[in-house]
């Protein structure tokens, strides 16, 4: 084994002063092969799990006399406040702000079904071309309470797509995920764990599919199936993402599996299943959380490209689909923004929302992003 | 290498200090208060001596030589203190003049000095790089005969001139660095564990090679480290540090013959002989929270001797009771006379017994113990770690 | 119970090819009595075999040469659930204090895992009763320790919840390797102590897998020391190194640093470059190129272990072969020419 590494923190001190002090020697803060430093969910050290207790010591604060005015007090108080939400690297802003943006999307979905009239997301049911609120179209015609955000050019109302479009792209983008997810996470730990002839076929099989270009293969598909239903075009797509998933639970699995944890954990006599399961996978989730949300993303971009492509489902309204309309009927020359516009910026808003995810959860992972 | 110790104060003219540091604060903020790592160290080091900076881990001492380079990032800071190095207030220089004198005043042999090594440059390019960022370019006859010459220096055959990191043995890559750290015949160098990950028989070529390399060139020398024994073998004078400061200076015999400082005592009685079997010490005591250090004493917790006014009280700095050799303990106090004299010797001092030790056995004798049992079936006070509720308490933002 | 224990019968590990391949141990035979309990030294420097020798013995590893037997069984022959079983009787200790436990969990996730594998009690209070138990024998508490998270807790209580890990299971043998080495100084002793104790006790006998000869003198009952894979020097701890025999053991314990500023190390000690460069003996005996008193017949054959004393200590070495051959000075042994390692007495 390794020859003798010294100057590790002692005799009680806490994750935070660990990652505070040079451990010189010691393995950096954030994630090692041991798993240490590792903030899974549950496992706290002051960073995620403390309770500040009582007077908070900001360097500098306080008058000299040692007697804290009111205005040092107040500082002292907001200082530690912040201190406290740096503490919790879970209700990082950026986090809290991405997953609020997604459940609002979500909510505008369930709630807009029965606020709105969505029957109005068929064609011939509302004049034609007009303009959201406030505005006015080519022929001068005003935009009316009925249609806030305007109607489209097959006489549809924009609001009603929104409603029902933007929450079935979210829908293709986590059907294919999940399913991603699901074979990358069983692929990803056969190769890592049991290495060996399974571990080669699995990689060159991901490696090589890694290098296909998705769209291609799914323009071909897809024509060849003519309409396909959501479901069927998420399933399409997750044969494409569930590759990086596979990759990275690999790597992780196969540096884990040397760590001592996991020795301990054989000579404990724990099955395989538990060594994966029990031992690996809680400190994986961090990282788990993450390729999820790069693989949302990716799915929707897919998704999306086939949708604006004309491919993807005919007769079910999506935010691409509706771009592809918008195209297609000549809405460019007509200036009719809001029909090709209001989608784009709704799909713009979403990806921020991923990004933000995906920012937030590399703080949690890795503790030397987040801020000083 | 003897320095006169002298009679009288250190201020003999025996010596010239090349470093001063003095109350060096380095503290590290967190969201629960400054984590003070390094809490009012002060030392010199004179002309062409090795001082060896001793301490376990949380000790500081690392903190302190990075300190003392300056070489602290955030969210650690300096937060006092002074560094004056042949005159010059080192804390004052600006960015670009700290940068000139690194390396060619002071410089550094980290640790795990054998991985800072590029793997992708040969050993020459990198000793060439580190000489030519200082001292300009050179030519390239030029440059081969100085590497070559620091490589006679440690030891190392000339043929590995244009060898890769990879290819040379971990004594190797350290002497190495060795040779980096004296390529600009520096006043000061600060090796840190420069000998820890190494074999035994190898780390007894690099520390000849240290001790070589002083003798030639003169430098003066920091040597941190864990290893009592190795210091033992390679310095002048020890300094012995314990959560952030220093609890005792003095020439090695002295330290190593009678330490004044319960902790220092302890280290020296912790080593395990190779000789004869005799009890092994254990440090008991709690440990307190770095971010509150308690008031007083900063040793109070763990020390066997604590008395009142160690808790109340920090220890009147430095008490200077034999030329060169200084501790700060309330267990040293001035006599009639104004001889210092230890309470532990007049019988003055308590025994709190939070310390025990562990003696060699053959199986089959009956258990042996000496000062109490330290494995014994009861929970409460066995643990000489002390678990106890302070000492995690202490993590969690509480202080005692 | 006259009989053995551990024997390990003349063990080799090549990894890579068997004729051209990493020797990492060569041709190794070892003898553990079940009674009484004692604490074997394996003793040697970075690349010498003693962690292979820990993970052959642990079953992590199977022997390439040779067999290991524990109470008659075969080791190496074990399938799955036969490994699990052996686990009753042959535990580890490892040297991480911090890596051995999952972050993710609380500190008592260690015994719970032995528990319910083991099926060591039915109930929650039975199972918490067993781990008391282990606690208390190492010196720590429950109630103390059991709810906190790892890196709540200093190296040495660690390494201690560890060794409560591997007793609760009633061993018969630990293998404990390096369980001090990355444990502050002044907290060992309490881990060595703890190894007296449960040998004493317990009747537990330990594989002291180390580098560090001090700590192996303080409670070692017997030594081995490897070099490069090879058997160097056994016997009894206090003996070997109190008065080595092999020159390798020589000149290692010479070069243990000290704690004693009066004793400073004498002369110098090279290392010749080929050595350096990991370009070593790959047949004889592995340390003639360093060594001071080799003989051509060095060069070619690997020494069989010759009595050099006291009983039981045998050192790996043609000087004491009292039977023939060539005594040293035959051929230059100095060396002094060719640059080569020289070691002023």
């Amino acid at each position: 084994m390794n020859e003798p590494i010294i100057s590790r923190p002692e005799s009680g001190t806490d994750e935070a002063v660990r990652d505070a002090l040079p451990t010189t020697g010691a393995p950096a803060p954030g994630r090692t092969a041991s798993g240490e430093s590792t903030p899974g969910a549950g496992a706290p050290g002051t960073l995620s799990g403390t309770v500040a207790v009582g007077a908070v010591h900001p360097a500098g604060a306080g008058a000299g006399d040692g007697v804290p005015s009111r205005a040092d007090a107040r500082a002292a108080r907001r200082h530690a406040r912040r201190m406290r939400r740096f503490d919790n690297p879970w209700l990082d802003p950026k986090l809290l702000w991405g997953v609020g943006i997604l459940l609002a999307i979500i909510a505008v979905g369930l709630v807009g079904r029965y606020a709105w009239d969505t029957e109005m997301v068929y064609t011939g049911s509302a004049p034609l071309k007009l303009p959201p609120v406030g505005f006015e179209n080519l022929r001068k015609q005003p935009g009316v309470g009925e249609h806030p955000l305007g109607t489209d050019g097959a006489v549809r109302d924009m609001l009603s797509l929104i409603i029902v479009g933007a929450p079935n792209t979210l829908f293709v983008g986590l059907v294919a995920s999940t399913i991603g997810m699901t074979v990358g996470i069983l692929l990803g730990f056969s190769a890592g764990f049991i290495g060996g002839r399974v571990d080669d076929v699995i990689r060159v099989f991901s490696d090589v599919m890694i290098t296909i270009p998705p769209l291609l293969i799914l323009v071909v598909v897809q024509a060849s199936f003519g309409d396909v239903s959501l479901t069927l075009m998420a399933l399409l797509i997750a044969g494409f993402v569930w590759q990086s998933p596979t990759r990275l639970i690999r790597a992780q699995v196969l540096s884990m599996r040397e760590s001592g944890y996991v020795q301990m954990a054989r000579l404990s006599g724990a099955s395989t299943f538990d060594i994966m399961f029990r031992e690996m996978m809680p400190n994986l989730v961090p990282y788990l959380f993450g390729s999820f949300i790069a693989s949302v993303t990716t799915s929707i971009v897919t998704a999306v490209g086939l949708e604006v492509l004309g491919l993807g489902p005919q007769r079910i309204p999506t935010l691409g689909r509706t771009i592809y309309e918008a195209i297609n009927s000549g809405a460019l020359i007509q200036n009719l923004w809001w029909w090709w516009g209001i989608p784009t910026l709704l799909l713009g808003i979403m990806f921020i929302a991923l990004l933000l995810i995906n920012l937030g959860l590399d703080e949690v992972s890795n503790p030397r992003l987040r801020k000083a | 290498m003897e320095k006169p110790t002298g009679e009288g104060s250190a201020a003999s003219g025996t010596r010239r200090s090349v470093l001063e540091v003095s109350d060096l604060k380095v503290y590290y903020a967190t969201p629960t208060g400054d984590v003070r790592a390094c809490d009012g160290v002060t030392f010199t080091l004179y002309e062409g001596e090795t001082l060896g900076l001793v301490g376990e881990s949380g000790s500081g001492k690392s903190t302190a030589t990075s300190g003392v380079l300056q070489l602290v990032s955030p969210p650690g800071r300096i937060a006092g203190g002074s560094v004056v190095m042949d005159g010059q207030d080192m804390l004052a220089l600006d960015e670009e003049a700290l940068r000139r004198s690194r390396w060619r005043t002071l410089s550094l042999i980290p640790q795990g000095a054998m991985n800072s090594l590029n793997p992708t440059m040969t050993i020459s390019a990198q000793i060439r790089d580190v000489i030519e960022t200082h001292e300009g370019r050179a030519s390239k006859g030029e440059m081969r005969t100085r590497v070559l010459e620091l490589f006679r220096r440690v030891g190392l055959p000339g043929r590995i001139h244009d060898m890769y990191p990879h290819e040379l043995s971990g004594g190797m890559k350290q002497r190495v660095c060795i040779a980096m750290a004296i390529a600009l015949d520096p006043t000061v160098i600060v090796a840190d564990e420069a000998t820890s990950a190494l074999d035994v028989v190898v780390q007894r070529v690099v520390a000849q090679t240290l001790a070589k390399v002083r003798e030639e060139l003169g430098v003066s020398m920091i040597m941190i480290g864990h290893d009592m024994g190795l210091m033992a073998q390679m310095v002048d004078r020890i300094a012995v540090m314990y959560a952030g400061r220093i609890v005792e200076i003095a020439p090695v015999r002295r330290m190593f013959e009678r330490p004044a400082h319960p902790y220092s005592r302890i280290l020296i009685e912790s080593i395990p002989s190779l000789t004869e079997r005799r009890p092994m010490r254990v440090l008991g005591g709690i440990t307190h929270d770095p971010r509150h250090p308690p008031p007083g004493c900063i040793f109070q917790m763990r020390c066997e001797h604590a008395m009142d006014v160690c808790r109340s009280d920090p220890p009147p700095r430095p008490q200077e009771i034999a030329p060169d050799h200084e501790v700060h303990c309330h267990l040293w106090r001035r006599d009639a006379n104004g001889e210092f004299v230890d309470m532990r010797d007049t019988g003055e001092a308590p025994r709190t017994g939070a310390v025990t030790a562990v003696v060699a056995r053959d199986p089959g004798d009956s258990l042996a113990r000496a000062d109490g049992d330290l494995v014994g079936g009861g929970s409460a006070g066995a643990d000489p770690e002390g678990v106890g509720d302070s000492g995690i308490e202490a993590t969690e933002g509480a202080s005692r | 119970m006259s009989g053995n224990l551990l024997e390990i019968d003349h063990v080799s590990k090549i990894y890579g090819p068997v004729d051209s391949g990493l020797v990492a141990l060569h041709d190794f035979s070892l003898t553990l009595p079940t009674s009484p309990a004692s604490i074997v030294t394996i003793a040697g420097e970075s690349g010498s075999g003693k962690s292979t020798l820990a993970n052959l013995v642990l079953g992590f590893t199977k022997p390439t040469h040779g067999t290991i037997r524990f109470e008659g069984r075969d080791v190496g022959a074990m399938g799955k659930r036969d490994m699990k079983d052996y686990h009753r009787d042959v535990q580890a200790v490892f040297q991480d204090p911090f890596g051995s436990y999952n972050p993710f969990y609380r500190v008592g996730h260690v015994f719970d895992m032995v528990i319910r594998n083991y099926k060591l009690a039915k109930r929650p209070a039975d199972a918490r009763e067993r781990v008391e138990e282990g606690l208390n024998a190492v010196g720590l508490s429950g109630d103390d320790v059991l709810r906190k998270y790892p890196h709540q807790l200093s190296g040495g209580q660690r390494q201690r919840i560890m060794m409560a890990r591997a007793y609760l299971l009633k061993p018969k043998l630990v293998v404990a390797d390096e369980p001090v080495s990355m444990v502050d100084a002044s907290l060992r002793a309490s881990i060595l102590d703890v190894m007296m104790k449960l040998r004493d006790e317990d009747g537990i006998s330990f594989l002291y897998v180390t580098h560090d000869l001090s700590t192996a003198y303080q409670i070692g009952d017997r030594i081995v020391l490897f070099y490069q894979g090879t058997l160097a020097e056994s016997g009894a701890a206090t003996e070997v190194i109190s008065s080595p025999k092999h020159p390798y053991v020589q000149l290692l314990v010479d070069s243990v640093p000290k704690a004693d500023p009066g004793r400073r190390w004498q002369g110098e000690v090279e290392l010749p470059v080929e050595e350096e460069l990991r370009t070593a003996a790959a047949s004889g005996c592995r340390f003639h190129p360093r060594c001071p008193e080799r003989m051509p017949r060095c060069r070619e054959t690997l020494p069989p272990l010759y009595p050099v004393g006291a009983p039981g200590h045998e050192a790996s070495c043609f000087l004491y072969d009292e039977k023939g051959g060539e005594t040293r000075g035959d051929d230059g042994g100095a060396g002094a020419d060719e640059g080569e390692a020289l070691r002023e007495a």
